[in-house]
């Protein structure tokens, strides 16, 4: 019964969606503000309707009701009760829905926050939303219905896959589609700003904190997929340069483009054009990461399944909002007034510099992901593009955006010194370069020139995160005025900071893995030892664990250094039943930010494969994207950027005092 | 400096296009190089034998593995066939095999060509679910004519 409900739901909540989408825009026409409030009762409706549907399936699967298909065939009785719940996105029709619930939510939160905006911009913006919900429930609606029946029910499900089965599975999906869906918003605000055929102030300010909430979610779960693939797939990878990653780090290029270059139209009423054009851009490589992933045309963990009708839907989808809104920007951009002048060595300068750099990796990682499908498609020869490729054309577009950073930040809007940016980053410049040097040395003669260039750059960004918060605050003259300065500069200021040593530590974590990785391969009895990187492994004992829906065969290791004992560690192949499917469950030790990471391979003749790595700084890649993540937070608690805060009071008095060179932030 | 500021817009604007031009050009560079040069071929193994590929280059290969062809040797050491059931390339990986890596499975495996015809694999991959048939096999098998949809399904759900 509660199922009906939920499909019920949802096809209400097409109903309602048209609504938001059409009668606002009517009331845009005829000028008649009853009409545009309706948008934002819809809004509302509609996400009500769409977590009640996403309740519906919840409760589907907590109840095992195997009578629903999506539940027999991705769930199973003995399935823990955490993984019966992310379950529920564990497959094609369950993720479409959640990507649509939280369209809806960002939908009620630009409706019910937006009371500041004007009503007109705020409609259109209303509308848009409405018009991708709509889209997107035809969609589900149309081709993948979660809430089929299955006649008569089976006795027990087919369990979900196991690779699934993990903590990794609750928050991955939901902070990627936070991510992703996010820029829904801003993409909507382009349209409605393109549909008016004007930007204001009111724009400005709310473009930056909805960029900037979707690319902390984004950042945060592209990095949580990389860690969750790094511990679970057992090969030690942290990124593969895999169609479905760069699906997802396609809109965070251009997201994080959009986050700076939204800074310097808030700050300096510049680049608008090109902002609206990013926004656009941003949404739209959205997506097409839901088309790449969901459509079946690529093969992976996360391509569910391929149903030809699904991968035509979406395509349309995709020509509908990407065609209409580049036309409607076509139509529509030239009315858009250009901003303020700056120097070539400005704050803005250096921020275009950005987007550039940006804006066209974002292109390399575009051309490598198409080019397979569209050569296959063009010609039938089949070829697949990997890491070799990307290593070759993207490294060389981030290093002299790497290098540009710090100086980045110290310059002033309109014109900056680079004279003195660089007296002021000459101390960091020379420990950059001795980090560089000392690795180089460490590295030896083969990857020294990698360890050289990595490290450099590496402490270069991590030291030069710290310049501008140490600048503006030297003229202090004691230490406690220092503090109390330090701590009284905006927050967006420090976030900014933040960000861009998030940056650094996460370059430092890869180039650190690149060079001083190591890894070795034995057969082990027990009783063997092996050693790497100065710790010694000793297979104890083979054991057999049974779980809730699985059982391990578990090899115990000891492992001692220098011949005293370290820890213990349990690599296991874990075998699921219901699925006959065995899994890898690699054992990672924690060093500091070092780890150690053994897996097993296939037992013969009495032996076991063992692999083993030793990972030095692994958790920096990681760590660096908190800290950047944690920066976009302390930036969106900036009082001057809060969302839905009026601030006219701030424009007029920043602009009373001439936009001084302490009043920068980077984003 | 002052005196650029004040040019004003055309100035910027140039500024703005060369930035642009150098950053385009280099990447179109890069790019036109990387494809000539660091591309993955995915050949079938009936092609792959047929000789079009020169030693050296990245293969992605995807078949079956030969029943009766897979030999263990010391630390991870591992030989197989992969074959579409007309011609077979003999792969050499050292590495723990995935967890699906069965003899008459499905598997693709990716690596250089040696001059000798084998292929020396730094990846295999296989199925990761009990009804999943990773493309390139299916496009192997069925470029064979030996595809059948009751033995792989690809994806039937």
């Amino acid at each position: 019964m509660l199922n009906e409900i939920g499909h019920y739901a949802l096809v209400l909540a097409l109903g309602v969606s048209l609504v938001q989408a059409l009668v606002p825009l009517a009331g845009l026409r005829l000028g008649d503000l009853r009409l545009m409030a309706v948008g934002s009762s819809a809004a509302v409706a509609a996400f009500l309707l769409v977590a009640l549907a996403f309740a519906a399936l919840t409760v589907a699967y907590v109840r095992s009701d195997f009578s629903v298909l999506n539940v027999f065939e991705n769930s199973h009785s003995a399935k823990p009760l955490i993984y019966k719940i992310s379950g529920v996105w564990g497959n094609h029709e369950g993720s479409v829905l959640l990507w649509i619930l939280i369209l809806t939510l960002f939908g009620l939160l630009v409706a019910t926050l937006g009371r500041n905006i004007a009503a007109s911009l705020r409609a259109a913006t209303v509308a848009v939303q409405g018009v991708i919900a709509t889209a997107f429930l035809l969609f589900i609606l149309v081709t993948s219905n979660p809430f089929a029946r299955i006649v008569p029910p089976p006795f027990d499900g087919q369990d979900l896959n196991p690779l699934l089965q993990d903590i990794g599975l609750a928050i991955h999906p939901p902070l990627l589609y936070l991510g992703y869906v996010g820029f829904s918003i801003v993409f909507a605000f382009a349209v409605a700003a393109l549909i008016e055929g004007r930007i204001d102030a009111a724009w400005a300010r709310w473009v930056r904190p909805w960029t900037l909430l979707s690319w902390i979610f984004l950042t945060l779960g592209i990095a949580m997929g990389s860690y969750w693939a790094y511990y679970e797939l057992g090969w030690g990878g942290w990124w593969f340069w895999d169609p479905v990653e760069n699906a997802s780090f396609m809109p965070w290029l251009a997201g994080t483009a959009l986050l700076h270059s939204a800074a310097v139209m808030e700050k300096r009423d510049a680049l608008k054009v090109w902002t609206v054009l990013l926004a656009l851009i941003t949404f739209s490589l959205s997506l097409l990461g839901t088309f790449l992933v969901r459509s079946g045309v690529l093969t992976s963990v996360h391509a569910f399944a391929s149903d030809p009708t699904r991968g035509l839907f979406i395509l349309g989808i995709l020509a509908f909002f990407i065609g209409g809104s580049f036309l409607l920007f076509a139509l529509r951009a030239g009315s858009l007034k250009a901003g303020g002048a700056f120097a070539p060595i400005s704050r803005e300068g250096a921020l275009v510099l950005n987007n550039v750099f940006l804006t066209t990796a974002c292109v390399t990682v575009l051309v490598g992901t198409l080019y397979p499908l569209v050569l296959e498609t063009v010609t039938g020869q089949k070829i697949s593009v990997g890491p070799p490729f990307f290593n070759m054309t993207f490294i060389p577009l981030m290093v002299p955006l790497f290098v540009a950073v710090p100086f980045g930040t110290l310059f002033a809007w309109k014109r900056g010194d680079m004279a003195a940016a660089a007296q002021r980053l000459m101390a960091g410049a020379a420990l950059a370069l001795v980090a560089g040097a000392v690795s180089a040395w460490l590295a030896g003669r083969e990857t020294g020139l990698t360890a050289a260039l990595g490290f450099t750059l590496g402490t270069w960004l991590v030291l030069g995160a710290f310049a501008e918060v140490l600048y503006r605050t030297a003229s202090a003259s004691s230490l406690k005025v220092r503090l109390r300065r330090l701590a009284g500069l905006p927050r967006a200021t420090w976030g900014s900071a933040l960000g861009h040593l998030g940056l650094g530590l996460t370059v430092l974590g890869i180039v650190s893995l690149a060079v001083f990785e190591t890894e070795t391969i034995a057969d082990m009895g027990p009783g063997d030892t092996v050693s790497i990187a100065g710790y010694e492994l000793r297979l104890d004992r083979a054991s057999e664990v049974v779980g809730p829906n699985y059982r391990d065969a578990v090899a115990h290791f000891s492992v001692t250094r220098n011949g005293r004992p370290v820890t213990q560690m349990a690599p296991a192949r874990r075998y699921y039943p219901v699925r006959e499917m065995p899994t890898t469950e690699a054992a990672i030790k924690t060093f500091g930010l070092t780890q150690l990471y053994v897996t097993l391979g296939e037992a013969h003749e009495g032996k076991v494969v063992v692999r083993l790595f030793h990972k030095p700084l692994v958790l920096l890649i990681w760590i660096g994207a908190l800290v950047a993540a944690l920066g976009g937070t302390l930036s969106l608690c900036d009082r001057r950027l809060r969302i839905g805060l009026p601030a006219p009071a701030r424009r007029a008095s920043s602009a009373a005092r001439g936009q001084p060179a302490s009043q920068g932030e980077g984003a | 400096m002052t005196r650029r500021l004040r040019s004003g817009r055309k100035g910027r604007r140039l500024m703005l296009i060369a930035l642009a031009g150098v950053a385009l050009g280099t990447a179109a560079a890069l790019l036109l190089f990387a494809l000539g040069d660091r591309i993955t071929y995915a050949p079938t193994p009936t092609e792959l034998v047929a000789g079009h590929h020169e030693p050296g280059v990245r293969i992605r290969l995807g078949g079956l593995v030969e029943a009766g062809s897979v030999e263990r040797g010391a630390d991870g050491l591992v030989t197989f066939a992969v074959t579409d059931m007309n011609a077979r390339v003999p792969v050499r990986y050292v590495g723990i095999l995935p967890d699906l890596f069965r003899e008459g499975q499905g598997v693709v495996a990716e690596g250089v060509l040696q001059p000798d015809g084998r292929l020396a694999a730094d990846t295999v991959l296989a199925r990761h679910d009990e009804n999943y048939m990773p493309k390139e096999v299916v496009d192997s098998l069925k470029a064979s004519g030996r595809w059948q949809e009751t033995a792989g399904s690809a994806n039937a759900q």
